[in-house]
């Protein structure tokens, strides 16, 4: 099931590009809003399938190169399921949204179907070099959509991402052969390794594996200060991709704390949780301040993602303390990190894809260019509110349920740094409703660089279609949490059982 | 039973959004289904008041939704749904067709949906929803007319300093589960350990002074003022601005047990009631000193619950909400009418229509504190509880007491003074506009007696409060007298002559620019600069550095290898030139060569052996 889940866009990407090339474009458009739909489909019977306290389920596992100890092994427990669930929304509205796309869209179309099979493929992976191939491959399919469909600063852009975050990638490489070494028998299951806990006691060993591990995933967030490349990155890749990178890409590094260095390295993480913490601050505060600072909007929704990975970032290493704080807290600081890593997705994506919709009618994501187009486009003004004050984190939306619970779960380990913390959702109230009002409110203003057009019209249907489920969805999680949270408490305990070893 | 809860909640809340989403498609029939849902939830809230239900529903780990109506929360559903109605009822004449009425009317019932969970939560995270939400409902009414940027700059004003103040209650609610697991009950707040206990008392108060617009937060209530008037009928005097005294009436046993918080209040709420009056003094724009007096009145509340006198400030709260209910949506009226809201500009205003000029004056002279309104009665049962704190907690509340007799009195000697010559009489105000003025009037007479025994004491009894003190007889002729002699020395003064700071409101909003915006913006720029001059840069020239040693390598250590490569290929091809030297194919040469060879040999034989 969970393979058939991962590689069937695969498929069906490798079938697009067979297709004789007189096929109309009308046909590739439905095969590829079809494929993301049946995938959601998949995700939801899978959902419906799981025990939500059953741990691990749905596991496969088969001889891969069972000379290095690696084999496909892949499963679903509550960390995982929801991001796949949030990676088939995502997919699916960005395959809505890109219905309009005219430039190669058989490429585009395919390369989309990739990148899904190496998020999925990500998330169910319990093996730690099947984790590292989906990682490295993720890189690779987004660098060709930005590089390929991106703005005029593309190539530029996209090259800065593949690098840094391949070099992320290495460290994180070189942290699993450390795994790998330090294990009896040498494996990189990490079931396995979970279980066998190789490091503990080596102290000085775990640190450095700790360091890699680390450094590979922060680039991937990311947090401050390796988070230079996503705002350019953003700035020039296509709606549908910044909104895939944002949705789920920065998830594949927030996850891997979760997945890989919490339950794989509790000495080590407990010992340096003060260090995240500090991390998440910083990125919480710099993220904020600097998107406040940003003319730009898409820039400064890109700003803000590192804000809200920040959140993640001080749970997680508030969570770590073990000692004066109780289980509840803890739980719920954990909790919240993954309803946040799926609030995220769902709130910037829609924020990205209405950032598109404002480039493809005014060529400019420049505020200042931009005045009363409420008057406009009534439905655009409207949704791109909405998404805003979910963003900034106003109950009755899923970003209230996850800060909210970061919040309370961190103060009593780290009263500092979440008291610092809680500045960050002042400075996003800040920065969005200055960007409402330039954009939204006022006389109306419109870009008038040359071969611009006129007017500003209001969504079309497509584009509706693509942003209003995942608002939709904001708001379901925002007032009735429980379907979600059933599933993540479960594993949430897991995860602290494993890392108070 | 909770089913009637859930929809006292959920009605308001869910046809607000329904109508808000659907915009300008349902403009037609939004007010009349606001109007119905705001009676249904005035039933609803009166069935609750009575009967007292509670409901409870998972929502985080350990952390329900909870919903209760006990006695203090009987009494602000009541009134606030009672209020929505009435200013719904005048909105339905305020609001012409040319307006965007199903935004105004959906948002309106979102407030109020929201303001009802905050006053019916139990625990701190469901009362921080309603809360928030509130907030923002309210950022989207005082920006209602969102072409005009100073609108909009308002809303934006009022909603992040109300918001910043709300940063204390998330620290409320993380200290709270730091101190003790469990739901987070208001009312188990009061058994926290220190520091946890201060912790959690600090975070209350400034969110409610934050909400309540009290010291030094009062400024944002100053630009709220760009919102339609029934706006601010609702939100800035009967419902958002007093879910902050709300709060700290309900929870009075933690501020007396952190042994600091109850002061606190008390003294913030007095001040309050001072200096906002003085600014209402000094005010020459209607809504502005109505607002100011706002700030001021809730002042009396929040001194209330310092001073644990729940009666008095319940009855403060329900009285004041009448009255500045009345006198906004009258603002509203006039500024509809006659097109401004300046008091000198309103000369003669009561008299051009003798009905809202009498309902008015009915609103001042219950706000003025004049017997026997009931704001006069209401004032002095809390200020007996402020009497058995301290005396001076006791005068400075009787000062604040004649302010306000001056900036209500201030109100009258404007409108009822004959109409500048040549003044042009305005539009007439609708009959319809008319008939929820009469009613808050009557509210405002008709709340008297509930200030005195028996009544009293089974508003007490109702609201479970205990030993609350009875004020004496001198204490109520004490006050009236004064009003009385303060209204009589206003009406002589005129209230012409204003003063710069006061009008200005302290001078706190452009403090709080100095002080907070301004170096935010700095410090924001400064990051952004970092980010691009430094880490960026780094970035590139880390990049830059690879390509630098990738030349180097090739230049450097390509040309050493290459050239040691080369180096020894040319050696070989010397050599072999070398070797061909000898071969000059003549036989007598080959000769000596071997035999000079041979000798070598030899020669090298003999020595090694």
């Amino acid at each position: 099931m969970l393979t058939a889940l991962v590689f069937a866009p695969t498929a069906i990407a490798l079938l697009l590009l067979a297709l004789p090339s007189r096929i109309p474009v009308q046909a590739l458009r439905a095969v590829w809003v079809a494929t993301a739909a049946v995938e959601l489909g998949l995700v939801v019977a899978i959902w419906a399938g799981y025990e939500t306290t059953g741990g691990m389920q749905y596991e496969v596992r088969a001889r891969w190169i069972p000379s290095a100890g690696v084999s496909y092994h892949i499963g679903v427990d509550g960390l995982s399921l929801p991001l796949l669930a949030l990676t088939c929304v995502l997919f699916l509205a960005c395959a809505v949204y890109a219905l309009r796309e005219s430039r190669r869209f058989r490429e585009f179309a395919a390369l989309f179907l990739f990148l899904q099979t190496t998020c999925l493929g990500l998330f169910v992976s319990l093996d730690l070099i099947l984790f590292f191939v989906f990682f490295d491959l993720s890189i690779v399919a987004m660098y060709f959509i930005i590089a390929g469909w991106g703005h005029r600063d593309a190539k530029r852009a996209a090259l800065t991402f593949f690098l840094y975050t391949f070099i992320g990638s290495l460290a994180l490489l070189l942290g699993f052969i450390g795994l790998y070494l330090a294990a009896t028998p040498h494996t990189f299951d990490m079931v396995e390794l979970t279980r066998q806990n190789p490091l503990a006691g080596r102290s000085a060993y775990a640190a450095l594996v700790l360091l890699a591990v680390a450094i590979g995933l922060a680039v991937k967030t990311p947090t401050v200060p390796f988070h230079t490349w996503l705002p350019p990155a953003h700035t020039e890749a296509p709606a549908a991709g910044s909104a895939i990178l944002a949705g789920v890409l920065l998830k594949m590094g927030t996850y891997g704390f979760l997945r890989i260095a919490m339950p794989l390295l509790p000495d080590a993480w407990r010992r340096y949780a003060l260090v995240l913490v500090v991390i998440g601050v910083l990125s919480v505060l710099h993220g904020a301040l600097v998107a406040l600072a940003q003319t730009d909007f898409k820039r400064m929704v890109a700003y803000t993602s590192v804000n809200h990975m920040g959140y993640i970032i001080l749970a997680v290493g508030a969570a770590a303390a073990t000692a004066d704080t109780s289980a509840q807290a803890r739980s719920l600081a954990i909790t919240g990190s993954v309803t946040q890593m799926v609030s995220h997705g769902l709130i910037t994506g829609a924020l990205l894809l209405l950032a598109g919709v404002l480039y493809e009618r005014g060529r400019t994501y420049e505020m200042s260019a931009y005045g009363g187009l409420a008057a406009t486009a009534p439905v655009f003004a409207a949704l791109t509110g909405v998404a805003a004050f979910a963003s900034l984190g106003l109950p009755g939306f899923s970003g209230f349920i996850a800060e909210f619970q970061i919040f309370t779960g961190s103060l009593g380990p780290r009263p500092l740094a979440t008291a610092l913390a809680v500045l960050g959702i002042l400075l996003t109230a800040g920065l969005f409703l200055r960007a409402l009002r330039q954009i939204l409110m006022g006389p109306l203003r419109l870009p008038d660089a040359p071969g611009t057009p006129r007017a500003f019209p209001d969504l079309r249907a497509h584009e509706s279609a693509a942003v209003v489920p995942l608002l939709a969805l904001a708001v379901v999680l925002g007032i009735a949490p429980r379907f979600l949270l059933d599933l993540i408490e479960p594993a949430s305990r897991t995860v602290l059982e494993q890392l108070a070893r | 039973m909770s089913l009637l809860l859930w929809m006292l909640i959920a009605v308001p809340l869910a046809t607000g959004a329904l109508l808000a989403l659907a915009g300008r498609a349902v403009d037609r029939w939004a007010p009349g289904a606001a109007v119905t849902v705001a009676a249904v939830a005035l039933g609803l809230a009166i069935t609750a008041a009575v009967r007292g239900p509670a409901v409870e529903a998972p929502l985080l780990e350990g952390l329900p939704v909870r919903l209760a109506v006990d006695g203090l929360s009987g009494v602000l559903v009541v009134t606030v749904a009672a209020v929505t109605l009435a200013v719904l009822l005048f909105s339905l004449a305020e609001f012409g067709p040319e307006e965007a009425r199903a935004r105004f009317f959906g948002l309106m019932l979102i407030f109020a949906g929201s303001m009802l969970v905050t006053v019916t939560a139990v625990t701190l995270p469901t009362l921080l929803m309603g809360w928030e939400v509130m907030g923002a409902t309210s950022w989207a009414l005082i920006g209602y007319w969102w072409r005009e940027p100073a609108r909009t700059a308002a809303a934006d004003t009022a909603f992040l300093t109300t918001r910043t103040a709300d940063l204390g209650l998330y620290l409320a609610a993380g200290a709270a589960l730091a101190g003790a697991p469990g739901p987070l009950t208001l009312d188990g707040l009061a058994g926290l350990d220190e520091p946890w206990l201060s912790f959690v008392t600090a975070g209350l108060l400034i969110a409610t002074f934050g909400k309540s617009a009290q010291l030094p937060f009062s400024f944002w209530l100053s630009r709220a003022m760009q919102g339609p008037s029934p706006v601010s009928a609702l939100l800035h005097s009967a419902a958002m601005v007093v879910a902050g005294a709300y709060l700290l009436l309900r929870t009075a046993p933690l501020l007396d047990a952190s042994g600091w918080g109850a002061d606190t209040a008390a003294w913030v709420g007095a001040a309050t009631a001072v200096a906002l009056g003085l600014v209402a003094v000094a005010q020459t724009d209607l809504k502005q000193l109505l607002a100011a007096s706002t700030c001021a009145q809730i002042g009396f509340m929040v001194l209330a619950a310092g001073a644990a006198a729940t009666t008095g400030g319940a009855l403060q709260l329900m009285a004041h909400a009448a009255a500045k209910s009345l006198l906004f949506l009258v603002a509203g009226a006039w500024l509809t009418a006659w097109g401004t809201q300046q008091l000198p500009e309103l000369r003669g205003a009561a008299r051009a229509y003798r009905t809202v000029g009498v309902v008015c004056t009915v609103g001042a002279l219950s706000l003025a504190g004049l017997p026997p309104l009931s704001l006069w009665a209401a004032k002095d049962v809390l200020l007996a509880g402020a009497m058995e704190d301290s005396p001076w907690l006791y005068a400075t509340g009787l000062a604040a007491a004649v302010l306000s007799a001056v900036y209500s009195v201030k109100i009258l000697r404007f409108v009822w003074s004959p109409p500048e010559p040549g003044a042009t009489a305005g539009r007439r105000i609708p009959g319809g506009a008319v008939a929820p003025l009469v009613l808050f009037a009557l509210a405002c007479l008709a709340l008297t007696p509930v200030a005195f025994p028996p009544v009293r004491d089974a508003l007490t009894g109702y609201l479970g409060a205990e030993g609350q003190p009875d004020p004496k007889v001198w204490e109520f002729a004490l006050s009236g007298a004064l009003a009385l002699a303060a209204s009589a020395v206003t009406w002589a003064w005129g209230g012409t002559r204003t003063w710069g700071l006061a009008r200005e409101w302290l001078g706190l909003e452009r403090a709080a620019h100095v002080l907070l915006v301004a170096p935010t913006l700095r410090i924001a720029h400064a990051a952004a600069a970092f980010d691009d001059r430094v880490l960026d840069r780094a970035v590139d020239a880390s990049a830059q550095g690879a390509l630098a040693c990738a030349r180097w390598t090739n230049r450097f250590v390509e040309g050493a290898v290459d050239g040691a490569v080369e180096g020894v290929a040319t050696a070989a091809r010397r050599l072999g030139e070398r070797a061909r030297r000898p071969q000059t194919g003549q036989l007598h040469q080959y000769l000596a060569q071997a035999v000079a060879t041979f000798s070598v040999i030899a020669v090298v034989l003999v020595l090694v052996r």
